[in-house]
């Protein structure tokens, strides 16, 4: 029972979240809470094991305010929607919208928030 | 006098439950990457028994195991190689060997620990009771560079065998004796290798290759042979497709003389034939393979997969070479690891913060455990495998 409740949340889950990645790439609207705590969770965890969960890099380069400082918000945007060519880094744009691409540059640059 | 300190001796002994006697051939450790601690768990009764903390930076975690199975040898992504005692569950001795490091191997004979390195990139060696440092070879390839240490294995006779990420190039190592390590390079087997495996016979070592399509092949028999690109069509293709997690190669399954291994962007297990190192055939499964482990003792392999379908894994009978089921154990799955008989495999799932452990006769689950984050899963026997 509390399996099958639990499959119709994530399955509400899973419907929800595109509708709401796509309002906010049309209204340009920031993500909000849950969404953002999935993009927090997907960037230390998925992005992480090749970039490290302390995103000191690895694999690839580290993602660190100073070893992104003078780098352009917009081209790091779109190497995560797009990824980049002769390197590993896959195009992300299947499950990111633009808008959420920016905040996590921002977030970057900033330096990204803890999971937890 | 002399009588009753001896039987207050008994009294604390035997009070003290830590010290009550046990084995370590059922034990393993779970990665919990988030908080920097590892879990010692027993196969048997299927439990956690303790924690251990302060083991730093956990992504991408590694375990080895002493010869004897009491130690865990824990590499972390920060470069700490830490020393855990699995029936005192605590730290013996923690060093931090590099700024970035990948995972390590112990030597045929036990005495040595070798660490990869991501930055400074190479392996050092250390001696395996006291974490002293014994040699240290940076991987400086023939293009003049210094490049990141991926795919390192141990091979009989205390040598090693790895592959140079950003040189593109395999190196074995002797370290028969550890003053004078004998190193042999092999250069332009192929644009970055990401990670390497020794067939079960340690024959052949074989790296996969990310930058281009193929596998390098090295004989560690025939060594004099160089290195073979082998299945030239295997990999991402002309479209070069995008791959959400790099595959390992460690544990892949062989079955009669096939092995299998992930499809790197695709949504298929490969099937190698290791008699003429050709391709044969392929099997259609859910998303982009991430482990391909085979069960001891059976013809089925277990495959778990990239983001964004790591929810699910799916069984292959290699007889039949098709899926036979399709579990589900929870989200984000990362790891697989069979008890060494093969009838149970834990598998770690790392947004449902939980261990499930599967009857792999019946698909039934048996155990379910709580684990923050798990990551990697490592269980003792690993200890006697040779290029684990």
């Amino acid at each position: 029972m509390r399996n099958s409740l639990f499959k119709i949340g994530v399955l509400a889950l899973a419907l929800l979240l595109p509708a709401a990645s796509r309002a906010e790439a049309s209204t340009g609207a920031a993500p909000d809470a849950a969404r953002q705590a999935v993009l927090v969770n997907m960037v230390r965890e998925d992005c992480g094991s090749c970039h490290g969960l302390t995103l000191k890099g690895g694999l690839g380069p580290a993602l660190l305010p100073d070893a992104l400082k003078g780098k352009d918000a917009a081209s790091l945007q779109l190497t995560i929607l797009y990824g980049r060519a002769g390197t590993p880094m896959p195009p992300w744009n299947r499950f990111l919208s633009d808008t959420e691409a920016s905040w996590i540059v921002e977030k970057l640059l900033q330096g990204f928030p803890d999971a937890h | 006098m002399r009588i009753n300190s001896l039987l207050l001796s008994i009294l604390l002994l035997s009070g003290c439950s830590s010290t009550a006697l046990r084995g370590t051939g059922d034990l393993g450790v779970v990665i919990e990457r988030a908080n920097g601690k590892v879990q010692i768990v027993e196969t048997s009764v299927r439990s956690v028994l303790g924690e251990v903390a302060e083991l730093g930076d956990l992504s991408h975690a590694t375990v080895e195991f002493s010869r004897d199975e009491r130690y865990a040898y824990v590499f972390g992504r920060d470069g700490g190689l830490t020393k855990v005692d699995l029936l005192t569950r605590s730290i013996v001795k923690r060093v931090i060997q590099s700024g970035n490091s990948i995972g390590g191997a112990i030597s045929s004979d036990g005495k040595l620990i070798a660490a990869a390195n991501y930055t400074p990139g190479g392996v050092k060696f250390f001696r395996s009771d006291t974490l002293e440092q014994v040699a240290d070879i940076p991987a400086i390839g023939a293009d003049g560079k210094q490049s990141k240490v991926v795919g390192l294995v141990d091979a009989p006779g205390n040598r090693f065998v790895y592959s140079l990420y950003d040189g593109g190039e395999i190196w074995t190592v002797d370290m028969q004796d550890t003053a004078h390590p004998v190193i042999s390079k092999f250069s332009g087997i192929g644009k970055e290798p990401y990670d390497g495996v020794l067939t079960p016979n340690s024959r052949y070592y074989i790296a996969g290759l990310f930058g281009e399509d193929g596998l390098a092949l090295l004989d560690l028999w025939h060594p004099e042979k160089g290195v073979k690109r082998i299945l030239g069509n295997y990999g991402k293709g002309e479209q070069k497709l995008p791959v959400f997690k790099m595959p390992h190669l460690e544990g892949w399954g062989f079955y009669e003389h096939y092995a299998f291994v992930p499809g790197v962007g695709r949504h298929e297990v490969v099937i190698i034939d290791m008699d003429s190192w050709t391709a044969a055939g392929a099997i259609p499964v859910a998303s982009q393979p991430v482990f391909v482990v085979g069960q001891p003792g059976s013809s089925h392999i277990w495959v778990n997969f990239a983001f964004p379908d790591n929810g699910v894994v799916q069984v292959i009978d290699a007889a039949e070479r098709k899926i036979i089921k399709t579990l589900q154990p929870g989200n984000a799955v990362l790891h697989m690891e069979f008890t060494p008989r093969g009838e149970n495999v834990w598998i770690s799932a790392r947004d449902s913060d939980k261990l499930v452990v599967y009857d792999s006769a019946t698909f039934a689950t048996v155990q379910e455990l709580p684990s923050a984050k798990p990551s990697g899963i490592f269980f003792t026997p690993r200890a006697h495998r040779i290029g684990w």
